[in-house]
């Protein structure tokens, strides 16, 4: 498929990706209506069934693992955070139907707006989803981003003062924690998330 | 699209229409999007390379990209306007004929140039030597300037002013490429300047904003981890640094600014060292290579010997630039500043070093070339026994500096990085474990780009095909750096990130062009034009064509062109533009401060009960 491009920062620039072309999206009443302009989506989707139920992918749900086999989730540290996140499932397997793996490429894709992906960049960094991004859940983060290995995490005192840091950066309120809009006002001027791709041109 | 169909129903046939022709429309142009990107050059491998080594990098290849489309637009524009018009007349395709006006007012001697050509028996090492060298067989062709002494192009009826034209079209390169880097430093600036009052908000961009979410290869991701572990403890690190600065004592402060005083004398010594010894070797070069010119006695023997005094003051400026920069890396360690800031002040250093070679260069050519003592240059003006034709031998240590540029790339390449890999990779000793894998360091290559480029638009005018050359170079250099970069380098552990370093190339090569201007000034307008070639021999300087042109004009027109260039004209402007430059300042100042204010808001909304 000719990729479009997805984000280098998160969900911004850099223009090397295979997630598929033309999802257009309109934001109205806070829930995308999808105007799919080419079956490369569907095509992937049902790529990750079995053969037999891919006459019917509409109506089934992927399981998380075959989810995660997906180039692009599969090196990312974030992946198990963002099948939860999309996944719909009241079973709570983070199973995901085809609706939400096309909310998942819309929101990855070069024409969602940045309120958007920093809305759904908020709820994947909740690890504890309780709406707000507290010391624990800053904790988990950076944990995430240098890597699970003993020699790649950051000593304590240096994650102690990177959390003071960013709290101090983006904690308008000052209550010690991270809401919507706060993150949203910070990640709105972050040079490398604005770059191109993330912004609404 | 459950709402979209809902809506449908009710619009009228024509808003109907208009809705599926904008969609299709919109699907047309995304369409045409996608196949002119596949137009776009190397594109697929910037992608490439920036999924394996980061943006940084990516964008250091995609500068060169553009390096390699500038080249060629300068080529096609010095072409199209001031050779393809010499060439056409010359073989008279078109019914054209060219007009030499021989020189009046002028004395004899000044007019005598004999470039030995293709006179003769030419040996091989001859030919090699010429090749190299600009001289000879090359000096002849159209790549130097004394190819284009004519004065005007007939092409039947119609008056083409060369001269003009030459001018014109230096000016229009110099203007083409000044316009195209700072529309493509705008958009960098613009963020950069909205995003200066939020310095402090680094720390959440690199977390929120971190990950690359483009990354499918897993050993990449290890990478990236590793990488973002790396900036975030170097950015801590800095902080508590800048903590212990603020700490610091008198006493301690006493010592560091004396050591620091003491480093720039040394600085200062090594740059007056590295401009004297390029002077020294350019006359010495000078001198003896038109000895041997003016003997005509090539020896096969000393074909080697020859070669290398003409390239002597090549190698030791690229010596020059080489220890200037180790040097200048061991120094600043002494000086105990922040790493970011360690990091700037070697880069301002280097160019300074890098760009006043070059100057110092021109400027020791130049006192050959104006070398009167003894009455050498009396009726002329410039030494015209040395130098009949001064800007094809200007162009030749252009063309010399270019072709040794590329040879030097290549042979770091070939002869250091390599073996360097092959060393590390099969030979476990510690020394050379430690020595390690080359890495790419973005900062160098990005000074090596913008010397070469600083060359090219300052040898343009004297040699009109150089950006030909340099295009050739660009694009070999591309795909040398690329294979360096696959099989050799590592990639860095504190990659550059893309906003910065694209700022940061644009800003060096706007410096080398700003840079370029000065002796390209000096040359149109103060030396005066060799009388023996080129189109500028009826003038008393290359300048000096466009007051003649000027006078042709009808009265009026002459009138309003010499009063925009009086004072009377130049002072308004000048203060308007100094009233607009405020006015913009305080502008972006006032919106500071309204983004200080609704920021307060934000905190306010949260507890006033009235929101």
């Amino acid at each position: 498929t000719a990729g479009r491009s997805c984000g280098d920062g998160l969900l911004g620039a850099g223009k090397h990706c295979r997630f598929p072309e033309g999802l257009l999206l309109s934001h109205s009443h806070h829930r995308a209506a999808l105007v799919l302009s080419s079956s490369s989506a569907y095509k992937r989707f049902s790529e990750l069934l079995p053969k037999e139920e891919r006459e019917n992918a509409r109506s089934v749900r992927i399981p998380k693992s075959h989810i995660l086999t997906l180039p692009e989730l599969r090196a990312n540290p974030f992946q198990h955070r963002i099948c939860h996140v999309f996944s719909t499932s009241e079973a709570g397997d983070d199973s995901m139907s085809f609706e939400d793996f096309l909310d998942m490429l819309s929101v990855f894709s070069d024409s969602a707006t940045s309120d958007i992906k920093s809305h759904y960049a908020f709820r994947i960094f909740d690890f504890d989803d309780n709406g707000i991004l507290d010391r624990k859940d800053l904790e988990k983060l950076v944990n995430c981003l240098t890597g699970q290995g003993e020699e790649s995490r950051l000593s304590s005192a240096e994650i102690e003062q990177l959390i003071q840091n960013i709290l101090e950066e983006s904690d308008i309120d000052k209550d010690g924690t991270i809401n919507l809009s706060e993150f949203q006002h910070v990640v709105s001027r972050s040079p490398d998330f604005a770059r191109s791709g993330g912004v609404q041109q | 699209r459950d709402f979209q169909q809902a809506d449908v129903k009710y619009l009228s046939r024509w808003k109907k229409w208009k809705r599926t022709s904008s969609k299709s429309l919109k699907k047309m142009l995304n369409e045409v999007k996608g196949l002119s990107s596949y137009l776009v050059l190397w594109r697929h491998d910037i992608r490439n390379i920036g999924g394996r080594f980061g943006t940084g990098i990516q964008s250091y290849f995609s500068f060169l990209r553009f390096l390699v489309l500038l080249n060629f637009i300068i080529f096609i524009l010095m072409f199209g306007f001031v050779t393809l018009p010499t060439i056409i007349s010359t073989y008279g395709i078109f019914n054209s004929t060219v007009a030499k006006i021989s020189p009046q007012n002028i004395e004899y001697n000044c007019t005598i140039y004999e470039p030995r050509g293709n006179k003769g028996l030419v040996y091989f090492f001859t030919y090699l030597q010429d090749l190299f060298s600009g001289t000879g067989f090359l000096e002849v062709t159209s790549l130097f300037y004394g190819y284009y002494t004519v004065d005007n192009v007939w092409i039947s009826m119609m008056r083409y002013n060369l001269p003009l034209a030459y001018l014109l079209a230096t000016f229009a390169y110099l203007a083409l490429s000044l316009l195209w880097i700072i529309k493509r430093s705008v958009g960098g600036f613009k963020q950069n300047l909205v995003h200066d009052a939020d310095q402090f908000q680094s720390y959440c961009n690199k977390v929120f904003a971190g990950w690359d979410f483009c990354i499918t290869d897993p050993n990449a991701a290890w990478l990236k981890q590793r990488s973002l572990q790396y900036e975030l403890q170097t950015d801590l690190e800095e902080e508590r640094l800048k903590q212990k600065i603020a700490d610091r004592t008198i006493k301690e402060k006493l010592r560091i600014y004396s050591l620091r005083i003491i480093i720039n004398i040394i600085v200062v010594a090594i740059l007056s060292g590295c401009f004297y010894s390029i002077y020294r070797v350019t006359v010495f070069s000078q001198e003896n290579s038109n000895v041997s010119m003016r003997t005509d006695s090539i020896d096969n023997m000393n074909f080697l010997a020859n070669l290398l005094v003409q390239y002597l003051p090549s190698m030791v400026m690229a010596l020059a630039n080489f220890f200037g920069l180790q040097i200048f890396t061991f120094l600043i360690k002494f000086e105990d500043y922040l790493p970011a800031f360690e990091i700037i002040l070697t880069l301002m250093r280097c160019v300074f070093l890098y760009l006043a070679n070059i100057g110092v260069l021109l400027f020791s050519l130049w006192s050959q070339i104006s070398d009167c003592a003894a009455g050498k240059c009396e009726p002329c003006g410039y030494n015209y026994e040395l130098y009949p034709c001064w800007e094809s031998n200007v162009g030749q240590e252009m063309y010399k500096l270019m072709l040794f540029d590329l040879i030097m790339i290549l042979a770091m390449t070939l002869f250091v990085n390599f073996p360097r890999k092959l060393l590390v990779s099969h030979c476990s000793w510690k020394l050379i474990q430690w020595y390690g894998f080359p890495e790419f360091g973005i900062s160098d290559n990005v000074l090596q780009i913008m010397y070469g480029q600083t060359i090219c638009w300052i040898g343009t005018f004297f040699s009109p095909l150089l950006p030909a050359i340099a295009t050739v170079k660009y694009f070999v250099i591309f795909y040398i750096k690329k294979i360096s970069l696959i099989h050799t380098c590592k990639p860095a552990a504190k990659p550059i990130r893309a906003s910065i370093s694209n700022l940061f190339f644009l800003a060096m090569l706007l410096l080398g062009l700003l840079l370029a201007f000065i002796p390209l000034g000096v040359s149109i307008a103060s030396i005066p034009s060799s009388k023996a070639c080129g189109p500028f021999r009826n003038f008393n300087t290359s300048w000096e064509v466009v007051p003649v042109t000027i006078l042709e004009f009808p009265i009026g027109l002459q009138k309003v062109l010499f009063g925009m260039a009086s004072e009377s004209f130049a002072v308004p402007i000048f203060m308007v533009t100094c009233l607009i430059m405020f006015y913009l300042i305080a502008l972006s100042g006032a919106h500071k401060r309204v983004i200080e204010q609704l920021r307060e808001q934000l905190v306010l909304v949260r507890f006033d009960p009235l929101y």
